[in-house]
């Protein structure tokens, strides 16, 4: 009796948790699919694909969210690399500079959009700055719909400012775990600090590099927040045409629609990634 | 021969120093001045130019952040739905992390990839058919709804970092207490459960942080019981910039404490998650 409980004790343990999975994440993934091609008498339709892609938001949402990922993400990439290369460069105070460079991880999209606000915004600091330095006379209007690369560019700006932190703690992680030895091999015989991090660093980092890719990039499918606070309606992303469909014109389906096409966007993406980087989904600990 | 060597080394260390300094400052500032925004009287956010620190501190722009409509129950249940957060993904994550760490078993990394792949989703966004389900279980606009989301949010999380927790405390230690005498459940609750502690500790305040800044499916879920992000969000573009920045400011300040009490376990959360 005991020992069939023991060999059955670790699934036990682990029933809750497949229970909870199964009902909050991959049912509901069904639920998008059913909800974006069904109509209310159970027929399947593609009424509801096609206003999505008929709506006038729709390819500046699409537009907008690809290359905001495009320019984001790289720059997210490099920069943190560069804050882990100098953690790990062992320079006296490293702990206080990683602990600085955390922070962001604490602070939610909404909030990093308001933080840029007081800085963009008409009578911000950007503005009081410019006109301190006699470049400018009366605030310059950045956040407006006239000005669609400035909302861009506002965007982009919270979001490395925000999201670059996860990236690097993945990283910093990924390069603790490489023997000293290594490194100092590639020293003795005259690496300078470029080839150790070309040649040694960064072939090793691989596969945490592409954990930070994977989960960065599918964040970056959902960016919303941000983009709202900066930008109200006026840049549209995917994900909150999402929310506009489903909060304000009350149709869930269209949103379930978005829903969908953000999924298989990720699915994609990460397919690619996997693909490109040629890892096995088991050395992959995301 | 040395002279240069060593001063192009030292001036080379002195340009990292000087990176390191440059970004700290580029992650830093912008706190602070969201912080001296917040902190300095209304009129003061409408003024032209704006100096850097404010002529007067005051306590003005925060409280009418909080004295105004709803924000008060929308931070009591933003606090409620952490908590039920924090509590569901203990519950449900740590035993299956503590399967992965003590036995070895058929299906075992089946299942570690398994919940490696659900990080792979936009998870959130699935708030949007679940909105449609909890309507239907008379669960919509409450927040044990936003909380459910938020706990698929974060089990994985939770499964993977308790597993490295608990691979961390000695398995002799356990097997001792069972051969003096304790059973099974005796022994995690006596001797795994106080050492693996701080790290559960740790990995509930992440969990805490996470809920509290989530804002896309808490905006979906809720109508009247809103959190406090879902709140700000919805009202945001037609409130004024004091209200504005308040909320930002007020979003920020908890979750900078909670990441200062775990910013020793953060790389090693991340680490392990990682391995």
């Amino acid at each position: 009796m005991n020992r069939r409980l023991g060999r059955l004790g670790p699934y036990l343990l682990l029933l809750p948790s497949i229970l909870f999975l199964v009902v909050f994440f991959a049912w509901p993934m069904a639920e998008a699919l059913v909800l974006a091609v069904q109509s209310p008498e159970g027929v399947f339709t593609l009424e509801y694909v096609q206003r999505m892609a008929g709506d006038v938001a729709f390819r500046d949402a699409l537009r907008n969210t690809l290359v905001l990922i495009l320019v984001i993400v790289p720059l997210q990439v490099v920069l943190a690399l560069g804050m882990a290369l100098l953690v790990q460069a062992g320079l006296r105070g490293s702990g206080l500079f990683l602990y600085a460079w955390t922070i962001p991880l604490g602070i939610s999209d909404l909030a990093a959009g308001i933080v840029w606000l007081t800085i963009f915004t008409e009578r911000g600091y950007l503005n009081s700055f410019l006109h301190n330095l006699g470049l400018i006379q009366k605030p310059i209007l950045l956040l407006s719909y006239e000005n669609p690369q400035g909302l861009f560019a506002a965007v982009v700006v919270a979001e490395v400012w925000r999201a670059t932190a996860i990236v690097m703690v993945i990283l910093v992680a990924g390069l603790q775990l490489i023997p000293r030895e290594y490194l100092e091999a590639a020293e003795v015989f005259g690496a300078g600090l470029w080839q150790r991090v070309r040649y040694v660093m960064l072939p090793l980092l691989r596969p945490s590099l592409q954990v930070a890719l994977i989960l960065r990039t599918i964040l970056a499918f959902q960016v919303f927040a941000v983009v709202v606070a900066l930008a109200g309606r006026t840049l549209p992303v995917l994900a909150g045409e999402a929310y506009y469909w489903y909060g304000t014109y009350r149709n869930t389906n269209v949103a379930a629609a978005y829903a969908v096409l953000i999924l298989l966007l990720s699915i994609l993406n990460t397919g690619l990634y996997l693909r490109a980087l040629r890892t096995r989904a088991e050395e992959l600990a995301l | 021969m040395r002279q240069p060597g060593s001063l192009r080394r030292r001036s080379g260390r002195l340009l990292l120093y000087g990176l390191a300094l440059i970004l700290s400052a580029w992650v830093l500032f912008p706190l602070f001045l969201i912080a001296f925004t917040a902190l300095s009287p209304r009129p003061a956010v409408y003024a032209w130019p704006k100096t850097l620190v404010p002529d007067t501190f005051s306590l003005d722009t925060l409280v009418f952040f909080l004295n105004s409509h709803g924000v008060l129950s929308a931070t009591l249940n933003s606090i409620g739905v952490a908590l039920i957060t924090l509590v569901l993904s203990l519950v449900i994550g740590a035993p299956a992390g503590y399967a992965l760490a003590r036995f070895v078993f058929p299906g075992r990394e089946t299942f570690k990839v398994l919940i490696l792949t659900t990080r792979a989703f936009p998870i959130v966004i699935l708030s949007i058919p679940l909105a449609v389900t909890f309507i239907q279980w008379n669960l919509y606009d409450t927040l044990i709804a936003v909380a459910l989301v938020h706990t698929a949010l974060a089990l994985p999380f939770a499964i993977l970092v308790t597993g490295s927790i608990f691979v961390s405390v000695p398995k002799e230690l356990e097997e001792a207490a069972l051969t003096l005498g304790c059973n099974r459940l005796q022994a995690f609750v006596r001797v795994a459960l106080p050492l693996a502690l701080p790290g559960l500790a740790a990995a509930a305040i992440f969990t805490f942080v996470l809920s509290w800044n989530e804002v896309f499916a808490a905006t979906i879920l809720t109508l009247r019981n809103r959190t406090l992000p879902a709140h700000v969000l919805t009202v945001l573009n037609e409130s004024p910039l004091p209200f504005r920045f308040a909320g930002g400011f007020f979003m920020i300040a908890p979750a900078l404490v909670f990441i200062f009490v775990i910013r020793r376990y953060l790389l090693n959360l991340w680490g392990r998650v990682v391995k």
